[in-house]
Parts: C-alpha cells; sequence; structure tokens
C-alpha cells in the first residue's frame, strides 16, 4: 500500500473511536509533557547558572600561581611538576611569556593588599585590588555608577557597595532584601570625594645589611606611606563572585597599584630565598578569547611550570551535576512515556480485537502481511506524532505557568525576574521524535499479531 | 459489458468458454486439523478440475467441507496435503506475500455476511482492493465508480453498509470482488442472508460476470434449486469428499438432505 493511502486509512480508522484514541494520544501527550517540563527545567536551571556565572566575566578567566606558593604547598597538582624550590617563579617576564600565548588577551598581575583608608578622618580597614583598565569593557561593572578610572595609573578608587556605605555608616540588616539600598544613593554624597589610603611599601635595600653583614638574597625596607584617592565610581559587584582579584572592596588603577610597591606576603617568602631582588607576584590572571580556549592555555601555562586554576575546573563539577540532574529529570520523564506507550500497546491490541474481522476480510481481498502490519504502524505512528506535537505545546505551558508562578514569587521578595525555563527547538524536535518512535515500537506487537491473523479465522461466521 | 478501458473480456488470458484450459485443478486435496483430541478432515483428498469460464456449484450439508474447499482456492488456507492449482500455480508452494497477490489479482470473493467494512462507505469499501494493489489515484475514482455501477449501486455512494438492504450490500460486495478485474470469482453462500428474491437478482448477476465477462465462477451453496438454476455443474461434498461430480443435469442421487434456503 502507499504511504498515503496508510497514513489515510490510519487517520480514519482513528477517528473512528475518536474516544479511545484521544485518551491514548492524550496519554501520549502527558508523557511528552512531562519530558518536556523535566528536561526543560533541567536546561534552564543550567542556563541560568551559566548566565549568572558568565556575567562576572569568568569562563575566559585563568588564575596563575607558583608552585612556589605556600598555599599550592602538597596540592596534588603541585605534585605533578617540579619540586617547588626547583619551579619558576612567577615575575614579570613569566607574566609576558604567558602574555604572548596563542589566544591570550592579557595577564596581569593580581595585586591585592589590606590597607587602612580615612574617610572625613575616620580609619577604615579592608582589601585593596588593582584592577586593570580592561575590566572597564567587560558586563562586570555594568550597574555601575559613576565613571571608570581615568586612565591606567590615575590617582582614583572605585568602591564596592558595602565598603561606600561603610564610610557613610550605613549599617543594611543582613536578610532583609528589601531595604537594600540603591547604589545610585550611595553615589551623591561620595563621588568626587577623596579618600587617603595608608600602605606599606617595599623599598630595595642595596645597602649591606646591619653590622655590615654580607647579604645573602635580597633585603628591603619597609617605609609606611599614604596617597590621596579620589572616588570616581561606586559597583554593585558582588565582593563574593569569583573574580581575579576577588572580595576586595576597594579598586585601584592597576599601574598605579603596582607602581605602589605595596608590601606582599610573598616578599616575605622570597627574603628566606636565594634568588632576586626582583618583584614576584602572588598570582596573575590570564584572560583568554574565548571559554573554549581556556584548557589549551592553561595546559600551556601548566607546562610553563605554573599551577593553573580556572572557573571551568570548578564548573566541571557543576557541570556533571547538571548532567546528572537532566539524566534524572529525563528518565522521570520517559517513565511517563513508557506508561503512555504501554497505552498504545493496550489501544492497539483491543484494536485488533476489536477489527479482528475487518483485518480478515483485508486480507481476503487481497491485503499482505505487510499491508496490516504496515496500517497498525501507521495508527501508532500517528498517535504518538500527534501525541508529542500536543505534549510539547502542554509541556510549553506547563513550563511557562511555573516561569509566571516564579516570577511573581521572586517579584515579591524583590529579586529580579529569571528564565528557569527553557524549551531550546531540539527539544521541541527530540520530543517529537522519541513519542514517535516510542509509539513505533510500541505498535511492534500489535502490529505483527494483526499481521498474523489467519484470515479463515478472523472471517469465521459468528 | 464491463466499460472503460479495462474491459476483462479484452484481457486475452480468460477463456470465455467452459470448455477452454484447465483454471483449477486440485490433486487430493486434505485440509485436516485438529479440534481438541479430534481429528477433524474437512478436505479429504479431493482431485476435481475447473475449467477457465466454467460456472460450477458446490453443494453440500453444512460441514461437508465445501467452504474449506473454497478457502483454499481463494489461497485464503493451505493445504495440509495433496495440491491445489490455479491457472498453473501450485498455491501451496507460494510464500505468505506472493499468496496475497494472487488473492489481490486473480480472485473476487463474495461471502453469506458480505463482510464489507462497517465503517467505510461503499464507495471506500469497494475502493480498498485498488489500493492494496497500489493503483494510481486518479485511476481508482473512474474504476470504482464502474464496479458500483454495474451492480446497480451508483446511487448510493456514500452510503454506510448499515444503511443499506441485505441485497443492496451483497451487490457492493460484488462490486468489491470485481474491481481488481480477477478471472476467478469465488462465492461462500452469496444468498444465505438474503430472501429468494434478491438472492436471485445477485445469482443473476453473477451468471452475468460470468457469460459477459468469462469470469469462472464457483459457487458455494445447499439451496440445491438455486445451483441448478444457475451452475453448469455440481459438485456434491460430504464429509469432505467428493460425492459425486456430473453436470447440471441429470439429477444426481443426493446422499445428504439440504435445507430449503429459506
Amino acid at each position: 500500500m502507499k504511504a498515503y493511502d496508510l497514513v489515510e486509512l490510519a487517520g480514519r480508522n482513528l477517528r473512528e473511536s475518536v474516544l479511545r484514541n484521544s485518551l491514548t494520544t492524550a496519554g501520549i501527550a502527558v508523557g511528552v509533557a512531562s519530558l518536556v517540563a523535566m528536561l526543560s527545567l533541567g536546561i534552564g536551571l543550567q542556563q541560568l547558572a551559566g548566565r549568572r556565572l558568565g556575567k562576572a566575566g569568568l569562563f575566559d578567566t585563568i588564575i596563575v600561581t607558583s608552585r612556589r606558593d605556600f598555599r599550592a604547598l602538597n596540592r596534588e597538582e603541585a605534585r605533578n611538576g617540579p619540586p617547588p624550590a626547583q619551579s619558576r617563579a612567577l615575575d614579570e617576564p613569566a607574566r609576558q611569556e604567558m602574555e604572548r600565548l596563542p589566544n591570550v588577551l592579557e595577564a596581569f598581575p593580581d595585586i591585592r593588599f589590606i590597607s587602612e583608608l580615612r574617610y572625613q578622618g575616620k580609619p577604615h580597614l579592608t582589601m585593596v585590588a588593582g584592577l586593570p583598565f580592561s575590566a572597564k569593557a567587560t558586563d562586570a561593572f555594568e550597574g555601575m555608577q559613576g565613571n571608570f578610572f581615568s586612565s591606567d595609573a590615575a590617582p582614583e578608587a572605585i568602591l564596592q557597595k558595602s565598603f561606600a556605605e561603610e564610610l557613610l555608616g550605613i549599617r543594611p540588616r543582613p536578610g532583609s532584601a528589601s531595604e537594600e539600598t540603591k547604589v545610585a544613593d550611595l553615589a551623591k554624597p561620595l563621588l568626587g570625594e577623596e579618600l587617603v589610603m595608608r600602605y606599606a611599601e617595599r623599598v630595595a635595600s642595596h645597602s649591606s645589611g646591619p653590622a655590615g653583614e654580607s647579604l645573602v638574597g635580597a633585603a628591603y625596607t619597609v617605609v609606611s606611606r599614604q596617597q590621596a584617592l579620589k572616588i570616581v565610581g561606586i559597583s554593585d559587584l558582588d565582593p563574593d563572585s569569583m573574580r581575579g582579584s576577588a572580595r576586595a572592596r576597594l579598586f585601584l588603577p592597576l599601574k598605579l597599584a603596582e607602581n605602589l610597591h605595596v608590601m606582599q606576603p610573598s616578599d616575605l617568602r622570597d627574603s628566606i630565598r636565594s634568588f632576586s631582588n626582583t618583584t614576584t607576584y602572588l598570582t596573575v590572571t590570564v584572560r583568554v578569547k574565548s571559554p573554549k580556549q581556556v584548557q589549551p592555555v592553561q595546559d600551556a601555562i601548566k607546562k610553563m611550570g605554573f599551577n593553573t586554576f580556572s572557573i571551568l575546573d570548578a564548573t566541571r563539577s557543576l557541570r556533571r551535576f547538571f548532567a546528572v540532574l537532566d539524566l534524572f529529570l529525563g528518565i522521570f520523564g520517559s517513565l511517563a512515556l513508557a506508561v503512555a506507550s504501554l497505552g498504545i500497546v493496550n489501544t492497539l491490541v483491543m484494536a485488533i480485537l476489536e477489527r479482528r474481522r475487518e483485518i480478515g476480510i483485508m486480507k481476503a481481498i487481497g491485503g499482505s502481511d505487510d499491508d496490516v502490519k504496515k496500517l497498525f504502524f501507521a495508527e501508532a505512528g500517528a498517535m504518538g506524532v500527534l501525541g508529542g506535537v500536543l505534549g510539547v505545546a502542554l509541556g510549553w505551558g506547563i513550563g511557562q505557568i511555573i516561569n509566571i508562578g516564579t516570577n511573581i514569587y521572586l517579584r515579591r521578595q524583590e529579586l529580579p525576574p529569571e528564565q528557569l525555563w527553557s524549551v531550546p527547538w531540539w527539544l521541541v524536535a527530540g520530543a517529537i521524535t522519541f513519542a514517535f518512535f516510542v509509539s513505533l515500537v510500541s505498535g511492534l506487537y500489535p502490529a505483527s499479531r494483526a499481521a498474523h491473523l489467519d484470515p479463515v479465522q478472523a472471517l469465521r461466521y459468528e | 459489458m464491463y466499460p472503460g478501458p479495462h474491459n476483462l473480456a479484452q484481457n486475452g488470458a480468460i477463456a470465455v468458454h467452459p470448455n477452454g484450459a484447465i483454471a483449477i485443478r486440485t490433486n487430493d486435496l486434505c485440509r485436516h486439523y485438529l479440534m481438541g483430541q479430534t481429528l477433524i478432515r474437512a478436505v479429504d483428498g479431493v482431485s476435481l478440475e475447473i475449467r477457465s469460464g466454467e460456472f460450477v456449484a458446490l453443494l453440500g450439508a453444512s460441514g461437508s467441507g465445501k467452504s474449506s474447499l473454497l478457502n483454499l482456492i481463494a489461497g485464503l488456507d493451505r493445504p495440509t496435503a495433496g495440491s491445489v492449482a490455479v491457472h498453473g500455480r501450485n498455491l501451496a508452494q507460494l510464500s505468505r506475500e506472493e499468496l496475497a497477490k494472487y488473492r489481490l489479482h486473480t480472485v473476487g470473493m463474495v461471502f453469506q455476511s458480505f463482510n464489507l467494512i462497517p465503517t467505510m462507505a461503499l464507495i471506500e469499501n469497494v475502493e480498498l482492493p485498488l489500493r492494496f494493489a497500489e493503483v494510481d489515484r486518479s485511476r481508482r475514482q473512474p474504476l470504482t465508480r464502474q464496479a458500483l455501477a454495474r451492480v446497480g449501486l451508483e446511487g448510493r455512494l456514500r452510503h454506510r453498509p448499515s444503511e443499506l438492504s441485505g441485497g443492496e450490500q451483497q451487490r457492493a460486495s460484488l462490486a468489491r470482488a470485481l474491481v481488481n478485474q480477477p478471472q476467478l470469482l469465488l462465492a461462500d453462500e452469496p444468498t444465505g442472508n438474503l430472501d429468494s428474491r434478491t438472492g436471485a437478482e445477485v445469482l443473476d448477476l453473477i451468471r452475468g460476470l460470468n457469460q459477459s465477462l468469462g469470469m469462472t465462477v464457483v459457487l458455494v451453496t445447499h439451496e440445491r434449486a438455486l445451483a441448478e438454476r444457475y451452475a453448469q455443474r455440481l459438485i456434491f461434498l460430504a464429509d469432505g469428499k467428493l460425492v459425486d461430480a456430473q453436470p447440471n443435469y441429470p439429477a444426481p442421487s443426493m446422499p445428504t438432505t439440504f435445507g430449503d434456503g429459506r
């Protein structure tokens, strides 16, 4: 029988027992809907997590630390390279070498120190970080009030929101999101104001040590200094986000921060080693062109003899979690579809009993086993496709309702709305195809049973 | 005459005369089956020949094996022993697929209970064999209408079987049997559910097909009077065996009693 005849006959047969077939189709639709609902929730959550992390501009960032770093000692990756004492120092030549690696946008030292800042005569203690000029381009400072630094060495500062609150003496009660102060309100009294930063400068000393003893390694003097800074911006950047200069609440232009030669914890450590009077960096942040290149660049830097860390390492377990979550959601969704496929088997087996005589007639007038089989297949397939389409629509509808509900809840909590639900086109196509194939498989047994019906038995006068 | 370009009589394969080539030949044909512990010999060593264009009646009481024999000739059933050859092809050696093709193109069947598909309109019922034969859509409509016109049902195309009288239903099933232009028309008690007047009308139609198109007709009936009126030859069966085969008249000695039909 030709394909269009099969479709036509299957269609008219389905229309003949509308109630039973529409119930079966509804069963498939519910199965597909639950599959689509479960999977799109998984995908939506995954995209949500990805968006949040991606916004912080972190997927293209690698953090490089020296193997000499005491924090890296005894770490597993440290054991894979040369022993710490023989590994390279993380200094300016190393930074330049990293910058020359393919697909690297920039590599900048991570300068961070704790400092005392005076505002209107009152001291405040906080973590200060140097911020590369390139940070201007990333969306991390999207919600900032004021301006970015005017140049890479300008005596200017950008404050993190919570530090600005501290300067103004505002103490937000924890947990009361609704009473959170707006960044704009903080910016008004602070922008253009002056801060005085006190810090310890490391001054290289070329003289001999006390009492004329000869020096083994480097020697330096620590001098207390202060620097006036103009507040140019207030940022709402989350201090807990994992940006290279994380957890700092005051940002300086990177060049300025470098030129201050602030005493670093690594200086102390270096002083007990025999080499160099040159500055070494605690960490270097490497930015690559796209997240895809993180892995190869990371490998190249490891080969240079450094430890690396990227958000990709951290999200690897996250991605594994989502893969498992998707799998489980998919299994639960598929269970519903499996139940629905039993419905198809049942409907078709019933149809065979009911249409025994009809099958006998078709065979008597020249229908082959194959024709009968294909007809039952076509009926199963049609129910599958129809159920699949309805199911996708239903699943999408459920998703929309949950989305709207969630966003009403989020708005009540004064949180920005989120897209929890995502139904990508491949899920739509996949779900319908899956429903179609599940139906065909469900039709296998009934169809072959119908095909092998003995026409003489089927036609025996009742 | 069957109208249109698909005129059966133009088909050279059909012998119009009763004394033409052998259409059906059975040789020691058996169909035995087990019912519980009992071996039923539905057809038991039947050897007969039916020529092309012949109108033959198979007579016998209920359970005499005449329907079983017809099913074997129709290719609906397979013999347990012996052979049944139609136009020289031994049906026992055909695959299921080949048998379906044989039923589709060579055989037209008419049943006592009409066996029209109740959910389909007449025109769809008659069209069904053409769908199986993969005849082009454009050619199906005229063929279906011609077949229905031939049995006088051109005004009832869109009716469902339940909306028709018994005689009309049987004429529709005759149209369905005709539509693929078979050489063999096998009728299993076609008048069993009809009153004698409509029964006669149906048999008149069948005789018309036999005479104008040269179709070989095998009629299964237990109404001897009807058989004598329409068939050229009567074949008697009892307990699955051939009792007597003779040309119509002189009357044979009847081994069993027959119901009077109605």
